[in-house]
């Protein structure tokens, strides 16, 4: 069981680095928000699902309510980032940021 | 009223959930469940026209939400090939963070969706997928603009770009 949080941990931490690393490599607002954001999320979905392991395995209320929690606060991750992100993304091209490099740019040619 | 009571009992669960542990009534302490009855009371007073919408084909479709074997097909979704995709787009985007190989474009999709319900469930299932994010929607067409990290053909269908999700989005909500 120790392993088994062990690896959900690695995982999401890999995850988080890769993240933070687009952050500093890709160009414009938009790209960034595919590494900033979703493999952030993708990172929290796994250390939060090694919570949740670990408060199952130890067992007892105390521990049981930490799982618990933890599964409305995936749920809730799950709901507001994926909200958070398209907000950000669509505040920034009406405010009229182009995304570098792009090949196509649909909402510009048709907006 | 049955939205009254649909909006009450979602808010009844969410509080029976969040204080599971508590007591000898099944699970629970008598002082919860009242508690948790009231407030769930008050939210349905307040928060009825938030979850549903006035629109009566939006409202079905919410209320269609509350069929059990719905709930199963998202779940299945949400382990299946939602989060088979996302692990492969992760790994895709992780590629591209160490190479810098980007071909970033706004492309324009046409999700053949009736209800905004299933719109909602696919444009947050391609924002939570690493590669694509949903920058934008017409409210008269539908049409869904989509940021996608590496464009590989300027006229996509939705399969190119985010599989699956299209028809597990009718699916579900349809």
């Amino acid at each position: 069981m120790t392993i088994l949080i062990y690896v959900l941990f690695g995982i999401g931490l890999a995850a988080s680095v890769l993240g933070s690393v687009a952050l500093v490599r890709f160009p414009d607002v938009y790209t960034r928000l595919h590494g900033a954001t979703k493999c952030t999320t993708f990172g929290s979905i796994f250390t939060t699902a090694a919570v949740i392991v670990y408060g199952f395995a130890r067992g007892g209320a105390a521990h049981q309510t930490l799982a618990i929690h933890s599964i409305i606060a995936l749920v809730a991750l799950l709901l507001t980032n994926p909200t958070g992100s398209h907000a950000i993304a669509r505040a920034a091209h009406r405010s009229g940021v182009k995304p570098v490099g792009a090949v196509v740019d649909r909402l510009e040619e048709e907006s | 009223m049955l939205v009254f009571l649909a909006t009450s009992i979602v808010a009844f669960a969410a509080y029976l959930l969040l204080t599971l542990p508590s007591g000898t009534v099944g699970l629970w302490s008598v002082e919860e469940l009242v508690a948790g009855a009231v407030l769930a009371a008050l939210t349905g007073l307040i928060a009825r026209n938030v979850g549903f919408p006035a629109e009566r084909k939006e409202r079905r479709a919410m209320l269609r939400m509350f069929n059990p074997l719905r709930w199963v097909l998202f779940l299945v979704y949400l382990f299946g090939p939602f989060l088979f995709a996302m692990a492969r787009a992760n790994l895709d985007v992780a590629y591209r963070v160490i190479t810098g190989k980007i071909r970033p474009g706004i492309v324009k999709l046409m999700p053949e969706l009736s209800t905004d319900l299933g719109r909602t469930l696919m444009a947050n299932s391609i924002t939570l997928t690493p590669g694509t994010l949903s920058v934008d929607i017409d409210e008269d067409t539908h049409a869904l603009y989509v940021h996608w990290i590496n464009v590989s053909n300027t006229e996509p269908s939705s399969r190119e770009v985010c599989g699956s999700f299209e028809a597990w989005a009718r699916r579900i909500t349809e």
